[in-house]
């Protein structure tokens, strides 16, 4: 079975393009899975299955989202092999921008979107810098030029991957990507394999429920921000 | 500008120097990042502090090398910044090398779509060969295949689609590894559904996408993308007019201009441009003086009469290749003619006048004018 990780900021739109690109790969009679990761709620596992793709929905409530990733996806793996599939994909959000749920060995795909502005890929570290694949969507209702912008900036944070536009709409492009699924890695271990970026080292009061503001109740790994009295303007 | 130019090149250049070509190895270990350490990238490149600015980084000050910079930060930095050494080298790396990869400008002489077959399997009856400055118009109801034949291209399929064509650009097959990505097509994209949702002036935009480009002279190239698009727009605008405050027709116009001018595709694709307040006669020109390749999708009989070939697109195949006949180019001067005098009677509404003179007053002599 292959693992497929996509990640991306909300409603970027990775649900509709992983559902063209499946249904590519369904018609070659190939066997798939998703599992979305989550942080309070999510419909997305009606919409596989209602395309006859076998769906999990794990939802990290109080957890950290991406510790919860890292210590379910072995689970949601087994799961997958359970239903024989050759292809699971993991969804999840981009959530805080902080980390990236992809795993060496694994093929990684970060998915934006162009009405995000072209700032975006400079804001959100890991998920795009350790991607394979970087798919950016709704690339119709923006002009050429602004693409171009995108595509460069793209560039500037990850020379490595391979950029394409697709659309999860029309489905444009999402031939090309079930192309690039069917060439990821086949069984590639994941137990003793290694997160591509880290998550925060940080454990703190808030992390474990505190709610109080003030610095009596700030224990723990505690980073403060510097402020540079000068800076005013 | 010019000077951070050369330097974007000549780092590319030793960068492409240093990594093996894409060779052997399997689709999904050419896909996957590797592992191997990054090679200590340039740390005299004055570009170095642009990307040390946008990572929020503390600056270059007299180090001359990343892992001298890096040793010289606090432990605290180093711990909490999220970035570690080999991270660093890649991110700058990649960041410096960028420049001149995209700068690269596909050149292309000569498009080749050899045939399929259409939606009930029969093989399709023609071979076409498009070279640059080529208009060519396609034609057909919706549903009948256009976007197909243009996904065709799109992807430069190897009779992988379900349609089977195969397109060879220059007489070969595209490399591999060209195929799929975002800068290995060729195509650019027109529609009428497009709109700049930045929030910038045009000037600035155009620096921005100049730039990109790594292009040598950005200023001028700015500057010639905006006589061109005002000349197309029916109201004129200036550099420092919003992108988002364009009308409909200005933004068509300069999207047209940028598409020629800027942008690095040597296959222009316009999806029905018709009604958008462009001079769509001088559009073309553009195009055709930029040795672009010119697919348009419409049917605006002027756009459609000025190509060279018309694809009637049928059942998902092309079904016939029309060249105009003398008298439908003599059609389609009086048709320009027309235009015009349409394009006058809106700019008479726009200032406030009646049209309320005879017909044959109004409409004039559309051979003339």
């Amino acid at each position: 079975m292959k693992l497929v990780t996509f990640a991306g900021p909300p409603s970027s739109g990775k649900t509709a393009i992983i559902l063209k690109t499946l249904a590519h790969l369904q018609r070659d009679g190939r066997k798939v899975g998703v599992v979305k990761f989550d942080c309070l709620a999510s419909q997305d596992a009606e919409r596989f299955r209602a395309a006859g793709i076998p769906a999990l929905t794990g939802l990290s409530g109080n957890f950290c989202p991406d510790h919860y990733f890292i210590t379910n996806i072995e689970d949601c793996a087994a799961w997958g092999r359970r239903q024989e599939l050759d292809l699971l994909v993991s969804e999840s959000a981009g959530l805080c921008n902080r980390c990236a749920p992809h795993i060496r060995g694994h093929l990684a795909v970060c998915v934006l979107d162009h009405l995000a502005g072209v700032n975006t890929p400079r804001k959100i570290g890991p998920m795009l810098k350790t991607a394979d694949v970087v798919l950016v969507t709704k690339g119709d209702i923006v002009s050429q030029a602004e693409r171009e912008v995108f595509a460069f900036r793209v560039r500037q944070v990850n020379a490595k991957a391979r950029l394409l536009f697709v659309n999860g709409i029309t489905g444009q492009g999402s031939w090309e990507v079930s192309r690039l699924l069917e060439g990821a890695p086949d069984n590639a271990p994941l137990t003793g394999g290694k997160l591509r970026f880290s998550v925060p080292s940080a454990v703190c009061s808030y992390c474990l429920g505190e709610t109080e503001i003030g610095e009596d109740h700030q224990h723990g790994t505690v980073r403060k921000i510097q402020i540079e009295e000068a800076n005013h303007v | 500008m010019s000077e951070a130019t050369t330097v974007g090149r000549s780092v590319l250049a030793r960068d492409s120097a240093h990594e093996p070509q894409d060779g052997n190895g399997s689709p999904a270990s050419r896909l996957l990042h590797t592992e191997d350490a990054a090679a200590e990238p340039s740390f005299t490149d004055p570009r170095c502090d642009e990307f040390l600015l946008l990572n929020k980084l503390p600056s270059r000050a007299a180090h001359r090398t990343l892992r001298a910079w890096w040793e010289a930060q606090s432990w605290d930095f180093r711990a909490e910044s999220g970035w570690d050494y080999e991270r660093l080298a890649e991110g700058l790396a990649a960041f410096l090398g960028v420049h001149a990869a995209m700068a690269e400008g596909a050149t292309l002489r000569m498009l080749e779509i050899r045939r399929g077959r259409d939606k009930s399997g029969a093989s399709e009856k023609y071979d076409l060969i498009f070279k640059p400055g080529d208009v060519v118009c396609l034609v057909g109801p919706t549903g009948a295949g256009k976007s197909r034949f243009l996904g065709d291209i799109e992807c430069l399929a190897q009779g992988d689609t379900p349609t089977g064509r195969t397109v060879l650009i220059d007489g070969a097959p595209p490399a591999p590894e060209s195929r799929f990505t975002g800068e290995g097509k060729i195509v650019a994209q027109i529609t009428q559904n497009m709109n700049f949702v930045m929030d910038l002036p045009v000037a600035e935009f155009l620096k921005m996408h100049a730039e990109s480009r790594a292009l040598a002279a950005p200023e001028s190239a700015m500057q010639r993308v905006l006589e061109a698009a005002i000349s197309m727009a029916g109201e004129p605008f200036g550099p420092e007019t919003p992108l988002t405050q364009l009308s409909g027709g200005q933004s068509r116009a300069l999207m047209i201009a940028d598409a020629a001018f800027l942008s690095p595709k040597p296959v222009v694709l316009i999806d029905e441009i018709e009604n958008a307040g462009v001079d769509r006669t001088r559009a073309l020109e553009f195009f055709v003086d930029q040795g672009k390749i010119v697919l348009l999708s419409t049917h605006d009989p002027l756009l459609a009469l000025s190509g060279a070939r018309r694809l009637v697109i049928r059942n998902g195949a092309v079904q016939q290749v029309i060249e105009p006949s003398p008298q439908e180019e003599a059609n389609r001067v009086r048709l320009a003619a027309l235009d015009r005098r349409l394009a006058h009677l809106r700019e008479r509404l726009r200032l406030g006048e009646r049209l309320d003179e005879p017909w044959a007053q109004l409409v004039g002599d559309t051979t003339t004018n």
